[in-house]
């Protein structure tokens, strides 16, 4: 039975390994592609983002860059313009600061400002999310920063599948791609990762289009909106619910830009009622957007919504108050029973 | 600046000790009783310690992601320091910032984990002191891989054309994580960055610390009469990884050993004694750093871990009404000044 099974369904990768394929497939077919960041030659990147692509493509291709974000962040979107394809990599997301303006007033703008003339075909990637206690500056999710700055597609996978073919889609792009992906779900040994990223992945290359939401799980009495890590949290709380009788679905976004809301109403239609689970602040983020969405399309249809996200304060440091803010499945799981109350 | 230096380096092991537990035999940076990432600064202690000689309380200094040495040099609250490392509640920030983000305001100490973050602020402190025509000064510690970043060189500008008292410290310890120096600088020196300003810059060749002191004396000499800033190179070393469950497989075993043998506490314990100081008096510095350093971890591990409520406080100094603060809770723990 086994042999007749594709041995692409079979074989298993980690989060960070899908992506290394799809990186290196696309490196090895075109050779405008390249990868720049801090430490992503000989470390391999800080969370395995870059593992072994130095090793096949050398240091020309897999280029480890001076800590100058502005600079290196910058001129990614200069070659890029000049028809090269490159992938830079922001350590972790919260540094975006340092050299924002690079991001949103160049990668992002230039399209635009230049009515179309000029195309900036370049990855950004950058990791995100908490829960291994670091503290404020290294453990924001910063989903809503980017997604409401236009003239980004902003993508966050939560699986291997998914993770491989956005990022085969991200560097085709001819639009600048900001292709966020949470540390927990990597696949490190040093941060042990949750059942569920880790997934059969084919072999060859394939795209997931940008704007496809996934149903990761399928269900009739309420729908739980999600992306990241909270798809697996979300996954859990929905198997605890399962036992006592709540058929729960669980939508993962997938890209927040473009938004999938087609996906969310649909659901919205069969089952009423709404959870949006998000590691990312709560004010002024993708919970008020997809609400907001619902509300402007299903009005009728919402019986019920709930909010799940981080308060809005800085990450902490200490484990009992990390814990307190970042939403874990029983926070998911109380939210989806107060929409039946 | 002999006591600060074994005080730093024992203080160290000791956090490396508990900071392992619990997080073994895998590693598991969430497990264990110290949180999240840990940078330690074995190798650095003589370029905090001949800087921060020369300080007063009312001077301020930034540090980098690798602070221990320095807080320590500049005289931060040793127990309060380590029960925030350990997150504890009567910790320096009750828990909220950690390791990278110690704040004690009592000695006029920050740092912070983004890099060359701390060249700005120390340049507003050299300012508020010009403008209020005090004689403190501002000292801003960094790594030779963040003198590439924009902050530092736009503060170095902003310091030279405004003359601020700020003394600019580069601890170069020849890696920035996994990238070596010469892969992302061209310039072998790094206070000849100060030419383009138009300061004074001077590098210390070797971690001796009484170089330091020397280089760093003038320089902060001048920053206290007014004649403006200055920028200084050290050069250290990095006995280890750059954060705890680094397995440096990018570095030649040859580059740590020899970093592991240049060992300035060792170089200063024999100037001490060439200069006349007995064994026995090395050696009663040596315990009572250690016993002051034991006392702070076993101080910070009987300390209460936060509520969970107290995460939501401290977001303003002045909460606008609708905020959530949970219950105020608890009294700041007092600063056992003499620790
Ligand atoms: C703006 C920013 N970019 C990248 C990082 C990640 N990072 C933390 S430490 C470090 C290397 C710093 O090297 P160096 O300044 O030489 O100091 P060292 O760690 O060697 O003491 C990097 C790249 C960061 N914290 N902030």
């Amino acid at each position: 039975m086994a042999q007749q099974e594709p041995q692409a369904v079979e074989r298993e990768l980690t989060m960070s390994r899908a992506m290394v394929e799809a990186i290196a497939h696309e490196m090895r077919e075109d050779d405008e592609v390249f990868y720049m960041g801090e430490d992503v030659a000989d470390y391999g990147g800080i969370f395995d983002s870059t593992e072994g692509l130095r090793e096949e493509f050398g240091y020309d291709r897999v280029m480890d860059v001076p800590i100058s974000e502005t600079a290196y962040l910058g001129a990614a979107v200069g070659a890029a313009q000049a028809g090269m394809r490159p992938i830079a990599e922001l350590m972790f997301v919260d540094f975006f600061g340092v050299a924002m303006d690079q991001i949103y007033n160049q990668m992002a703008k230039n399209t635009y400002m230049s009515g179309g003339s000029v195309s900036v075909p370049m990855v950004l990637t950058t990791a995100v999310g908490g829960t291994y206690n670091d503290a404020a500056q290294h453990s924001q999710t910063l989903y809503g920063t980017f997604a409401h700055l236009p003239g980004m597609k902003v993508v966050v996978p939560s699986t291997a599948y998914d993770a491989k073919g956005l990022m085969h889609n991200a560097i085709r792009d001819d639009d600048p791609v900001v292709y966020m992906f949470h540390k927990r779900l990597m696949g490190i040994g040093w941060m042990p990762a949750p059942d569920g990223p880790k997934t059969p992945v084919p072999d060859e290359p394939y795209t997931v289009p940008f704007g496809s939401a996934d149903v990761k799980r399928e269900g009739t009495d309420v729908t739980v909106v999600t992306l990241g890590l909270h798809v697996h949290r979300a996954l859990e709380a929905a198997e605890t619910l399962a036992e006592d009788g709540i058929d729960v679905e669980v939508i993962d976004l997938r890209t927040l830009v473009p938004l999938d809301t087609e996906t969310v109403l649909e659901s919205i239609g069969e089952t009423g009622r709404l959870v949006v689970v998000d590691e990312d602040y709560r004010s002024f983020g993708v919970t008020g957007e997809i609400v907001a969405s619902a509300a402007e399309e299903r009005l009728a249809d919402l019986e019920a919504v709930e909010r799940v996200a981080v308060p809005d304060v800085p990450l902490p440091y200490a484990r009992p108050m990390e814990d307190e803010v970042i939403p874990d499945a029983e926070d998911i799981e109380a939210a989806v029973r107060r929409t039946r109350e | 600046m002999f006591e600060d230096m074994v005080t730093a380096r024992y203080y160290e092991e000791r956090l490396q000790e508990e900071y392992l537990e619990g997080k073994q035999p895998a590693f598991d940076i969430s497990a264990g009783p110290i949180p999240g990432e840990l940078h330690l600064a074995a190798g650095h202690e003589a370029a905090a310690a001949g800087v921060c000689r020369h300080l007063r309380d009312d001077d301020t200094v930034t540090a980098p992601h690798r602070p221990h040495h320095v807080a320590i040099a500049k005289g931060v609250d040793l127990k309060r320091m380590t029960a925030e490392i350990f997150g504890r509640q009567t910790g320096l920030s009750g828990g909220k910032g950690g390791h990278m983000h110690l704040f004690d305001p009592d000695v006029n100490f920050a740092c912070s984990g983004i890099i060359a973050e701390g060249c700005p602020p120390a340049v507003g402190a050299g300012l508020a002191a010009k403008k209020r025509n005090e004689d403190s000064v501002a000292v801003a510690v960094l790594g030779e891989g963040a003198i590439s970043q924009g902050a530092f060189l736009e503060s170095l500008n902003l310091a030279a054309v405004q003359e601020l008292p700020v003394v600019f410290v580069i601890e170069d310890n020849d890696w920035a994580i996994s990238m070596p120096k010469d892969r992302i600088t061209d310039v072998e020196d790094g206070s000849r960055r100060a030419d383009g300003f138009g300061m004074p810059g001077v590098r210390v060749d070797y971690d001796d610390a009484t170089a330091v002191y020397d280089a760093a004396k003038d320089a902060i000499g001048r920053a206290r009469a007014d004649n403006g800033p200055t920028l200084m190179e050290v050069q250290v070393h990095r006995r280890m990884g750059h954060f705890m469950g680094d397995p440096q497989s990018y570095r030649p075993d040859a580059d740590t050993e020899a970093a592991q043998e240049r060992d300035s506490i060792e170089r200063l314990a024999d100037d001490l004694r060439a200069a006349g100081v007995s064994d026995d008096d090395i050696e009663a510095i040596r315990e009572r750093a250690h016993d002051r350093v034991d006392e702070a971890i076993e101080w910070a591990k009987d300390q209460p871990e936060p509520e969970p409520a107290d995460a939501h406080e401290d977001v303003f100094v002045n909460p606008p009404s609708g905020v959530t603060t949970d219950e105020p809770n608890h009294e700041l723990a007092e600063s056992e000044g003499d620790d």
